[in-house]
């Protein structure tokens, strides 16, 4: 899925990551290793290929257990807690939310205390609507309460951004209060869910190319948000689907993928599809998804049975991006067209990239998120 | 090319021909480049470090928040405010020891993801930063090329702290500010012992100016602070480089007097030779071109040498410099010179500048040489009557200029402009005042000789007249400095004496120690009186000044003199009724007694009347009085800044031991008067060290500027004394006459030194220090100084007369023979 | 080869302009060698002067291998100096700073026209060969204007002018220059304008001129 999302391509390599501070911090957040060696070879996403020897593997097998696989997994170099959600406001306008915190470590194992502590944590907050798309972003240092998750109940927080259970129901996931700032907006919802998790590949071991790089992967398809936006002063309550995707892993791209497309799709019948394809160097990409029935009940899709095409393209930030897609699983009968809420819902953040709310149409109806990664 | 490369050639036979004089244009040009690239250089370098400070954490130090209380603070804090949405960054910063080592260096622990957007780091886009590194374990800290060369260290080196921590390898980053380590927060923690401690907040500006309320718990703790201190530095030391530029200016002009000198007693004896090549057919154009290019490669020789030892003297006043910058300013300035390439071309640009200034007259004159000598040469007396006219025409101008801009200009550059003018004026009035008094002279001459003397001496004057120009500018600039810094000197430790009155000086490190302290002296029997002081640091109308609030002693009428007072000040004080003030801080507020001043504090303003004013000696900062109880009412929390205790001498030693072993107070915290006395004047010191060395050097430079005329006179007196060996006057006894004549010119110029310098010792003391530092002096009159500085241009225009008269007293008779028979 | 014509030329002074020249007509055929006699005072120099370029008539016209010396600006005269003339007077002594050889050879080489063989024979005839070395100053007053001599030969002027030449000089040395002088004159194209006041060296010249009172009187070819 979204593994490293907001990961630009190595296309920009190490050397341009560096050419700033702040630059180079993400360089330390999120490739870290690969940046350390000198002049690596084609890394994949941002360096996010580098050995990952001394980190935990990702391995088929592991049965994961919630709560405690919501909380953060130290042994592993890279983790997130994804959130987007797709509103409506009381006019029937449609709304996009999300939340995003990171979590990269800089040693293996690194649960010191206080600074001594090696995790590097990045929170991304988004918020489009009618008028545009507006985002923020932040940074902290593990070990000293900037940032952090706890599991049980699980709790992910970076500064006054926060992702909250507040029951113990459906393993914790059964309410949740989120909320994040910008400088012009912030947001607070409230995410309920009676379904258990989605467990993504092989009972959440999700393989991302064909030569072993994998995650962990699952995700909470099913939570019905409501709450309140602020936006320049303006207030509107809103309600609609949310999806929660949780990954971890220690190296989970191919050296040659260059960036990423990602889909989550709520289909007006109830049911919610996921779907990713990793861009080759060689021009064939890897895809994979997920099949969710309304009840819940998850089928791996593989290479063969999707079909993705760009229809539309558009300006955005001087790059040409693939906003309008067609997709197809004929095993599935679906077929659609998706086109963004906004066009230019840009993430011009240290490592951009490009996420907003999608509407579709064709053998299906429903609303969903994309994410671009690698243009 | 062919004709000009020739026309070099001939030209260049002269130089060769006469080495002595080549000597003293590229001398004259490498003294001036050299000292006024020094100064630059000094300047260029502070300079330089000032910025490198200001861009440390790229601007983004000017909000802040810091304990109410002072000191250190938890760094729970910062989590507080972080995760109630402020974006601040912390930042802890202390003094580091490394063993073995006598330095301090300043520890500056930061976090770098938390720093507010917009700020680079040290003004410097990243090449290789490895922030992986910094961050990571064991962490690298960042230290300036030169302040790890001061260390003697190299990278990645891993000296240990005072406290015996390992510091992780040091890593060279070049636009550090000097005397800067810049570490990991956690790692500062370490080194400096704090865990868990910060110092301060970093705020994004933006946020800090919308005006945002502190959460109700941490608003008792922390306060937030503007500091603009970059900028304070560059504002408080820019008096200081003034002053700097203003002596290197004075030693490039009178280099320059020595080039002019040189090059056009050059032109004059070429005059032959010029109108020789003209007439074997060098144009005109082709002439002045070969003049412009030989005065060029003249300049540039010169200028190269001048850079060379401007550098190596700016190398050794550096550490004078930097030690008063840091004394007076608390400015950190590198301390090994490391000079970009503009500063090199620069200086090389100025100095070819300065040539062609000084040769652009024989340029001029050679351009309106006549082909033919056929018109005799006017009579040497109409001629030297035209120059003096002309001279006293300019002289007088330039009085004028110099009265008005001291009478009238209210600002330092306008102070330095009138001190220029009158220099310059001076200078030129002096040929015209001593062919007065030569003049003078001659009615009461008898005797044949004597009035040859005389009128001889007269007739030198055109030649000698730039050398003792020069010799009245250095003479007058050491009268004038030496006398302002003696008197500063008296003043100032006069006043010191009286202000330093307490026995000892502690401060305490926040507030519940600075109560328990007090508590604990109160019962010490032989504390005769307990006198702390807090401070507030606060703009006023844009300059910064101490705010400092007094508890009521009789002490402070006895011991804290004041220049002005209304009645019953120190009473009114203590009732809250006015405010002392320092007297640069009145001047620069425009203030007068009974004028009320109003201070913004946290509460809204707070007004005041003047009650008094005072000297405050030596603070580029403004300073004011109040009482405590005002003070801590608008101020609340305020711990105070320092206890000074009264106690009889003999008890100090015993008293500092005790309250060490009691309260951990360090050597930083404790210093007892006579501690406190030898700082100030050991500041005192290294700030005119500087000047001191460049003053002499320019009296050094004029007693060249004497030497080399004469001795490049030495030749054409031949012709003139010839005659008079003719007639029967020993050559031995004709050297004594000369040596004589020089000595009366330069004697002459001397006692017209003297008022001058007294004049410029005024303009110092009554004009340049207060417009540059806010404070007048008395002008005091040294004449042992006097006498010093006269006996030692004495010596010097001896020293300077005598190897040319020597040779002339040696001079061959063939030699003064052929003199009879050459024609100019 | 030299055409003058009408030539004018007064000196300001206090008392107002005073006449030196009041119209000099003369001409002087390549190779042919002239002596202009007359008092001291009586404007010799001065028409010396004015054919050499080193100053302007009031009015008439110089006219050198065509050229007329009035139309030529600064930099063109100084060329004439350079390549057209050769120069032998008192005031315009040796250059002192530099040794015999290069002052020797200093016209020619501004003039682009050294020629080592050429400055070999002059040393050779002029007898400098063991006084190369030294500086000007170094000299006797007769050595000097052997030099001087050799220094305007150089260059091969298609007019030399010599302005009392032997001034400074005994009878014997004197008369030793001047043979010398026409010696190396003879066979070349080279004309010979000489002031001087001796008639024993003036007889000497295929013409003999003298100044007075501004004009030109006639003495006779010898």
């Amino acid at each position: 899925m979204d593994c490293m999302r907001s990961r630009k391509p190595m296309a920009c390599g190490c050397a341009r990551l560096r050419a700033e501070f702040r630059r180079a911090l993400l360089a330390g957040l999120l490739l870290l290793v690969a940046c350390d060696a000198e002049t690596p070879p084609a890394q994949g996403f941002a360096g996010l290929g580098g050995a990952a020897a001394q980190f935990a593997r990702v391995e088929p097998g592991r049965v994961l257990a919630f709560p405690a696989d919501h909380g953060a997994h130290p042994d592993y170099r890279i983790e997130w807690w994804y959130l987007t959600a797709n509103l409506r406001d009381q006019q029937g306008r449609a709304w996009g939310v999300q939340w995003t915190l990171f979590r990269n470590a800089l040693q293996p194992g690194s649960e010191e205390p206080d600074w001594r502590n090696q995790n590097l944590w990045m929170g991304h907050a988004a918020l489009t609507g009618p008028g545009g798309h507006r985002h923020a972003e932040t940074f902290a240092r593990g070990g000293i309460g900037q940032a952090g998750v706890a599991s049980a109940p699980l709790h992910a927080w970076i500064d006054d951004w926060q992702l909250r259970s507040t029951s113990p129901a459906n393993g914790g996931l059964g309410e949740l209060e989120l909320q994040a700032r910008g400088a012009d907006f912030s947001y607070r919802l409230r995410l309920r869910s009676e379904r258990p998790p989605v467990l993504h590949g092989v009972q959440g071991f999700s393989q991302k190319s064909g030569q072993g790089q994998a995650s962990y992967y699952y995700s909470q398809p099913f939570f019905q948000a409501a709450g309140s936006l602020q936006l320049d002063g303006h207030s509107y309550q809103v309600e609609g689907p949310a999806w929660l995707d949780r990954e971890w892993s220690s190296q989970p791209l191919a050296p040659d993928q260059q960036g990423w497309d990602w889909f989550s799709l709520h289909l007006d019948s109830g049911e919610k599809l996921m779907l990713f394809q990793l861009r080759h160097a060689d021009g064939q990409p890897y895809r994979a998804g997920t099949w969710i029935d309304a009840d819940g009940q998850a089928q791996a899709l593989g290479q063969a049975d999707i079909e993705m095409t760009p229809t539309h393209h558009s300006r955005v930030a001087d790059r040409r991006l693939p906003t309008g897609w067609s997709l197809r699983i004929p095993a599935k009968g679906l077929a659609i067209d998706t086109l963004p809420l906004q066009e230019q819902a840009w993430m011009a953040t240290r490592f951009p990239y490009w996420e907003g709310p999608i509407r579709f149409a064709g053998s299906h109806q429903g609303v969903g998120y994309l994410e671009m990664t690698g243009y | 090319m062919r004709s000009l490369y020739w026309t070099l050639h001939a030209l260049a036979s002269h130089w060769r021909r006469h080495p002595l004089q080549l000597f003293s244009v590229l001398a004259g040009l490498w003294l001036a480049t050299s000292l006024w690239a020094g100064v630059q250089a000094l300047n260029s370098q502070a300079r330089d470090s000032y910025a490198r400070a200001s861009r440390l954490l790229g601007g983004a130090d000017h909000y802040s928040l810091a304990a109410r209380q002072g000191g250190l603070f938890p760094q729970q804090y910062f989590i507080e405010l972080r995760r109630a949405g402020w974006p601040v960054s912390p930042l802890l910063q202390g003094r580091l020891r490394l063993r073995g080592r006598a330095e301090q260096l300043q520890l500056i622990g930061i976090e770098p993801l938390t720093l507010p957007a917009g700020g680079a780091l040290a003004g410097q886009a990243v090449e290789r930063l490895d922030l992986t590194a910094f961050l990571g374990r064991p962490g690298r800290p960042w230290i300036a090329a030169d302040t790890l060369a001061q260390l003697g260290l190299a990278a990645g080196a891993q000296p240990q702290s005072e406290a015996g921590e390992v510091l992780p390898p040091l890593a060279v980053w070049p636009q550090l500010a000097p005397g800067v380590l810049l570490v990991d927060i956690g790692v500062a923690q370490r080194l400096l012992g704090a865990p868990g401690q910060l110092s301060r907040l970093l705020l994004d500006g933006q946020f800090a100016r919308a005006g945002p309320r502190l959460p109700p718990a941490l608003a008792a703790q922390l306060v937030l602070r503007r500091s603009d201190e970059a900028v304070d530095l560059a504002q408080l030391t820019d008096s200081f480089h003034l002053n700097l530029s203003a002596l290197g200016l004075l030693a490039f002009v009178v280099g320059l007097f020595i080039v002019h000198a040189a090059i056009g007693l050059a032109l004059e004896q070429r005059r032959a030779l010029l109108r020789n090549l003209r007439a074997c057919g060098v144009s005109l154009r082709g002439l002045l071109v070969a003049l412009a290019l030989e005065l060029c490669a003249l300049a540039l020789l010169g200028g190269v040498a001048g850079l060379a030892s401007g550098y190596a003297l700016a190398a050794w006043l550096l550490p004078d410099v930097a030690a008063s910058l840091r004394g007076l300013y608390g400015a950190e300035v590198a301390g090994q010179l490391g000079l970009a390439p503009h500063w090199w071309l620069g200086a090389l640009l100025i100095g070819l500048l300065g040539a062609l200034l000084a040769g652009a007259g024989s340029l001029l004159k050679a351009a309106r040489l006549p082909l033919l000598a056929l018109a005799q040469p006017e009579a040497w007396q109409q001629a030297q009557a035209r120059w003096l006219r002309r001279q006293a025409w300019l002289a007088a101008a330039l009085g004028a200029v110099a009265l008005l801009a001291l009478l009238l200009g209210d600002r330092l550059e306008a102070g330095f402009l009138g001190l220029a003018a009158l220099l310059l004026g001076a200078a030129l009035a002096l040929p015209v005042c001593l062919n007065r008094l030569l003049e003078a002279l001659l009615p009461h001459c008898r005797r044949p000789l004597t009035q040859w003397f005389v009128a001889d001496s007269r007739q030198q004057l055109p030649g000698l007249a730039l050398a003792l120009m020069a010799l009245l500018l250095a003479l007058a600039a050491n009268i004038g400095v030496g006398s302002m810094t003696a008197g500063f000197r008296q003043t100032f430790s006069g006043w010191l004496d009286q202000r330093l009155a307490a026995e000892l000086y502690l401060m305490p490190t926040d507030a519940r120690q600075a109560q328990a302290i007090e508590a604990w002296l109160g019962n010490q029997p032989q504390v005769r009186a307990l006198l702390p002081s807090w401070r507030v640091e606060l703009p006023l109308q844009g300059w910064p000044a101490q705010l400092t609030g007094i508890r009521a002693n009789p002490h402070y009428r006895a011991h804290w003199p004041l220049l002005s007072a209304s009645g019953e000040a120190w009473e009114r004080l203590a009732r809250e009724e006015g405010l002392l003030l320092s007297e640069q801080l009145a001047r620069r507020l425009d203030l007068q007694l009974g004028e009320r001043l109003r201070l913004p504090t946290p509460s809204g303003d707070w007004e005041l009347e003047v009650l008094g004013i005072y000297a405050d000696y030596g603070n580029p900062k403004g300073h004011l009085l109040v009482a405590a109880t005002g003070l801590l009412r608008h101020w609340p929390g305020l711990a105070p800044r320092s206890l000074g205790l009264r106690l009889p001498a003999a008890e100090v030693p015993a008293l500092i031991q005790a309250l060490q072993a009691r309260f951990a107070l360090d050597d930083s915290r404790l210093i007892d008067q006579a501690g406190l006395k030898a700082w100030s004047s050991r500041v005192f010191e290294r700030t005119f060290a500087a000047t001191a060395a460049l003053n002499s050097l320019t009296l050094g430079v004029a007693g060249a500027a004497l030497f080399i005329s004469l001795l490049s006179l030495g030749q054409a007196r031949l012709s003139q004394l010839a005659p008079l060996w003719a007639l029967g006057v020993s050559r031995g006894r004709l050297a004594w006459l000369s040596l004589g004549q020089t000595l009366l010119l330069a004697l002459l110029t001397l006692l017209l030194a003297l008022p001058l310098g007294l004049l410029l010792a005024w303009c110092l003391v009554a004009v340049i220090n207060v417009q540059a530092f806010g404070w007048r002096l008395p002008l005091l009159v040294f004449p042992g100084l006097l006498l010093q500085l006269l006996g030692l241009a004495l010596l010097a225009s001896l020293l300077a007369a005598a190897w040319p008269l020597w040779r002339l007293g040696h001079s061959s008779p063939a030699a003064l023979l052929r003199s009879f028979a050459d024609e100019r | 080869m030299l055409k003058i014509q009408g030539l004018y030329k007064s000196y300001p002074t206090p008392q107002g302009p005073l006449p030196v020249l009041r119209g000099i007509d003369l001409e002087l055929a390549p190779g042919a060698s002239l002596a202009l006699m007359g008092e001291s005072g009586s404007g010799k120099s001065t028409l010396l002067h004015l054919v050499a370029g080193l100053d302007r008539a009031d009015a008439g016209r110089i006219e050198v291998d065509g050229r007329e010396l009035g139309e030529l600006d600064e930099s063109r005269l100084a060329a004439w100096r350079r390549s057209g003339i050769g120069l032998v007077f008192q005031q315009f002594n040796l250059i002192a700073s530099l040794r015999v050889a290069d002052n020797l050879a200093f016209q020619a080489r501004l003039a682009g026209r050294h020629d080592p063989h050429w400055q070999a024979e002059l040393v050779e005839r002029l007898g400098l060969a063991a006084l190369l070395g030294r500086y000007p100053e170094q000299l006797s007053v007769g050595q000097q204007q052997r030099v001087a001599l050799g220094r305007a030969l150089a260059v091969r002027p298609p007019l030399l002018l010599a302005d009392e030449p032997t001034g400074s000089l005994d009878e014997r040395s004197a008369d030793q220059v001047l043979e010398l002088l026409l010696d190396l004159l003879a066979g070349s194209s080279t004309s010979l304008l000489l002031v001087t006041h001796s008639a024993r060296l003036a007889a000497r010249l295929q013409r003999c001129l003298t100044l007075q009172g501004g004009r030109l009187l006639e003495q006779g070819a010898a």
